[in-house]
Formats: structure tokens, sequence, C-alpha cells
């Protein structure tokens, strides 16, 4: 056994946690897909053709990086929570906290295969897009970073609602009662320039709206908010999220008796 | 008070001065469930753990598995502390539960190989088959665990603890719901492992169980321990003979010439009992002796009902009345 990163047990729990979404590929895949598409048909393609370009952008292709983003935060925060949730729902919790693993291998396992399911989500999601609309992506290996970096973000907030979450009625409430309306307030469907100044001033307050601006920026050149904040504030929510779970596992809470 | 503990040279475990108090909820105050906890366990030994519910067996496992964070005292392992060693140990230590705590979806052989690597085992599917077969589970390897059986599922959780190769293996009430068949398959699975060489320490309430597979047995009340001993020693120590002679006339008085020591008349006067001797055949010659004074005074007795006590009565007496026997 090495002191530093033990690589074999992350693998394992990350091996697991992959499999785990293939035996419910419908749920954790076609799903998400699908109800995506839903919105591209119904915003993009029946509404969107109706609609003005904003900012020379072609509406249709204006709401991929947002509905694009509302389908990452919700898995991953749900993939992320599930993940480690079932485990201390079943008392299955007692193999890891007995096993000589720590925070880092802990993460990279759990959070690590949540990141993949998003990220095989988003790009079936980017692929289907086509079909509705047209888009080009300006700054592809930016856009990959950076939904990568939202990606990871959201599953290690999705791992401490995990934690934190001690009936499935918690564990569905934050993303069902606080992200998903802010998603939708975020500017997933519209730019906040289109809101009358005091509900721009609101807007700037919900912090989806750096996410949504920062993701369509590296599509379009063009946001609400520059590409440095979006990143910045992305970065710093990733940093208190891991801050949080590495507290959460030196002190035991939720874990340990 | 510290209990009766025996000595043992170069522990695999050893415990010292544990403590652990969980807060109390609400109103109500806290619960210290492991009192100042002294514990050594051989090396290669299997450690039957007696206590009643709520006497802190599970709480005790936990403190060395990493579970429960303990208030007070040390924990070392191999001969390193478990504080900062904490990786190296656990490695080498596998733990059954007491709860069937598995994903029901999972195949018999995906569950076994993934507590391999999470205990840091590179994959090796040989080995895993070995495990599999040694516990019969081997035509069960693509099932999905919630198609077995509840003795199948906790041999699962058997494979599971063992497929990283522990030293040190915790059994966590290994028997406790299922029926005398599949017990006495799961002793059968114990003794395997004795053979192989790990050290088991099992908890019980199963008097039976401490009697048919331990070395050695200890006692644990209230977060307390209250004795550790090898079961010969207990016996010795604690255990007693109890004879009844039933007479052919009623008896007023014992008279002096049949006197002993632990000799009792029983209300009606029909009834002789001697009780005493140390469980281990000594009580046994005192019955003889009674026997004799009783055939030299010409008092008759149709029957001798001869008991020696059972590991189950030191129990009983030791949970009930401890002060006066952990003394």
């Amino acid at each position: 056994m090495r002191a530093g990163f033990n690589a074999v047990s992350a693998w394992a729990i990350y091996k697991r946690e992959v499999s785990r979404a293939w035996r419910t590929v419908f749920g954790t895949i076609i799903s998400p897909v699908l109800t995506t598409c839903l919105y591209f048909i119904v915003f993009g393609a029946a509404i969107g053709s109706r609609m003005n370009d904003i900012g020379g952008v072609n509406y249709g292709a204006f709401i991929v990086p947002g509905l694009l983003l509302l389908t990452l935060l919700s898995e991953s925060t749900s993939n992320g929570s599930f993940g480690i949730y079932m485990p201390r729902f079943t008392g299955a919790i007692y193999e890891l906290l007995s096993a000589p693993v720590s925070v880092a291998e802990t993460l990279v396992g759990f959070v690590g295969a949540a990141v993949t399911k998003s990220l095989i989500i988003a790009a079936i999601i980017l692929v289907t897009a086509t079909l509705f609309v047209d888009y080009t992506i300006a700054h592809p290996i930016l856009a990959f970073v950076y939904i990568v970096l939202v990606a990871s973000s959201f599953s290690l907030f999705g791992f401490i609602l995990g934690l934190w979450a001690d009936g499935f009625e918690k564990l569905q409430m934050v993303p069902l009662l606080v992200l998903t309306p802010l998603t939708f307030l975020g500017g997933t469907f519209y730019s906040i320039d289109m809101l009358a100044e005091q509900w721009r001033t609101v807007a700037l307050f919900n912090p989806i709206v750096y996410l949504v601006s920062g993701l369509r920026w590296t599509f379009f050149e063009q946001s609400d908010v520059t590409i440095g904040v979006a990143f910045a504030a992305t970065a710093g929510f990733l940093a208190l999220c891991i801050g949080i779970i590495t507290w959460i596992f030196r002190t035991g809470w939720r874990l340990r008796d | 008070m510290k209990a009766h503990i025996a000595a043992v040279t170069d522990p695999i475990l050893k415990i010292t001065c544990l403590d652990k108090t969980y807060p109390g909820r609400g109103a109500a105050p806290p619960v210290k469930a492991l009192d100042n906890v002294d514990l050594e366990i051989r090396k290669g030994e299997i450690f039957a753990l007696l206590g009643p519910n709520g006497a802190g067996k599970t709480t005790l496992i936990g403190a060395v598995c990493g579970l429960v964070r303990p208030t007070g005292g040390t924990i070392e392992a191999f001969g390193m502390d478990l504080k900062h060693e904490w990786r190296k140990i656990r490695a080498r230590i596998g733990l059954v539960p007491q709860e069937m705590a598995v994903d029901i979806f999972e195949t018999v052989h995906h569950a076994v190989t993934y507590s391999r690597g999470l205990f840091g085992r590179p994959a090796d599917g040989k080995r895993i088959e070995e495990v599999l077969r040694a516990l019969s589970l081997w035509d069960k390897r693509d099932s999905q665990l919630r198609m077995l059986s509840g003795g199948m599922k906790r041999r699962v959780l058997i494979a599971k603890a063992l497929a990283h190769d522990p030293d040190l293996l915790f059994l966590d009430e290994p028997t406790a719901g299922v029926d005398v068949e599949l017990r006495r398959d799961m002793w059968k699975q114990i003794d395997v492992l004795r053979e192989l060489g790990v050290t088991i320490i099992l908890t019980t309430h199963y008097i039976e169980e401490a009697e048919e597979m331990a070395d050695r047995v200890g006692v644990i009340d209230k977060g307390r321990i209250l004795l550790v001993d090898d079961k010969a020693s207990i016996m010795t120590r604690l255990g007693r003979t109890e004879a009844s002679f039933a007479l052919n006339a009623p008896m007023t008085v014992i008279p002096a010439s049949i006197a002993h020591e632990g000799l009792a008349l029983s209300d009606d006067g029909m009834a002789l009992t001697f009780r005493g001797g140390d469980g281990a055949g000594g009580g046994k010659e005192a019955v003889a002796e009674v026997a004799q004074r009783l055939a030299r005074e010409g008092i008759g007795y149709s029957a001798i009902d001869v008991r020696e006590s059972s590991l189950e009565d030191i129990f009983v007496k030791l949970v009930e009345d401890r002060p006066e026997i952990a003394a």
C-alpha cells in the first residue's frame, strides 16, 4: 500500500459507479437526453423559428449552451448525490469508511464517475442539437474545459448534498427547489440584457447567470458577463465544494458516529 | 475496577483505555458506549466478544475499523498506531457487518471484485475465484445479490471482507437471524478461515457460538469489558457443578455427619442440592464425597442429577451480578 494516492482504490470506486450508470442507462443517460431534445423541439424548432436573433445569433442556436447547462447542472448534481447517498441509505457505506481510502481517492472515484456520466450526456446533447438547429462552437477546447469545470463543480455539490441528506426528499429538495428555478431564471432561454434594468440587477445575484454566460461565450463569443468572471466564479465554487467535502471527511460529519 | 484480563504476548490488536461517548440527542443525556476498554488479541486466534444488545460490541468493532470516532484511548494493530498508520492497518483488516448492507443489484462477482480493489489490491481473478469457491459462491457469481437467500448474502459479505486477504477479520454477529443449519454452515466457514491463519474477532449474543468457535472469550456489558480469558480458564474460574440428590425420605435438617460446603436442603426436605467446584471437574469429586457420606449414614436416594454450568450460565451471572465476579 502506497502512502500517497491510492489509484487502485480510486479506480475501483470509479469503475463501480460508471457500471452502475450502465445498469440504469435509461434513467441516467437516455432520460435527460430525451428531455433536452423536447426542449429543442419546442423552444428551438417550434417557437425559436418565430423569435428574433439575439446578438446576431439565431434563437435556436442561442439556447443550446443554456439547455446544455440546464441538463449538465441537474445531472451532475443528481449523479454526484446519488453515488454517495445510496451506500449511506443501504448501509453499504461501511465498506468505504473501513477501507484505506482518503478523501482524494473517494472524490476521484465518485465525482470522477459523475463527471464522466455528465460529459457523455453533454456530448449526446450537443450532437442531438445539430438535428434541430445549426450552430458552431467558437472555442471548442475552452468550451470543453468549461463543461468539465461545471460538471466537476456540480458533481462535488451533489456529493455534498448526498452527504447532507437524510432522506430522499431532502436529496431532491435542493435540485428541484433551488437549482432548477435558478437555472431557468439564469438566462437559459434569454439574455439578461432583455430584462428591465431592475430585474437585470437582481439577475446578477443569480450565480447560474455566470455559468450560462461563460458557456455561451465559448460558443458565440458573446455573453452577459465576461468570460474571466464566469471562469473565476465556477473555479471558486469548485474550490468551496472541495473545502466543504474535506472538512466533512476530516470531522466525519454525517459519515462516522 | 478492571476486569480479569489474561496477558497476551505480541498482540495483533491492542486496545488501551478506549472510550466512546455518543452525544445525547435533544434532551437525552450522552451515552457512554465504551468505558475504558482494554483488550489484546492474539495472532491466529478466534476471539468471541459476548454481550447483550447495546453492550458496545459493534461500537468497539466500529472504532477499530474506522466507522466510529473514539472519544479517548488508543488502538494499535500489527504493531502500528491506528491514528497515524490507518491506511496500512485498514488494508489488513476485513469487516463483515451485522446488517445486510449491500447493493442488491450488483452481481456477486462484481461486488467481491470491487471490495478487493477498494482495499488497494490489484485485480486478481484467480484469487476472487478461490474466495468464491471457498464460500460455495462460484456458481452464483453472475447472480444479482437480490436473487440470493439471506444465508448466501451473508456469505457474499464474508467474501467481500476476505477479497483483499486480511490478516484480521471482524465478524459482527455473523449468524444473527439465520437458521440453525446456516449457522452451523457458517461455523464451518469460520473454521476454514482459522485454518488459513486469519485472526478472527466475532461478536455474538449466542453463547453456543462462542463455545463452539472461540479460543478465547470476552464479555462486555454497558461498554465495559467484564472478563477476557481462555474458555477453559473461564470454566475453571467461574464454572460450577450442581448435583441434586432425590431423597427416599424427607429430611428436616442436614445431619452434621454429611454436612459439606455448598450443600443445601430443599424446602420440602426431599432433595439435597450441592453447588460448588470449579466447573472443570473439581465439583464432581465433591459430589462423589457427598454421595459416599450419604451411603455411610444410610440415607437413601433414588436419583442424582449432576450438571456442569455452561458458558451461558457464567455469562448470565456476569452480566447480572458483574462487580462480584469481575473482581
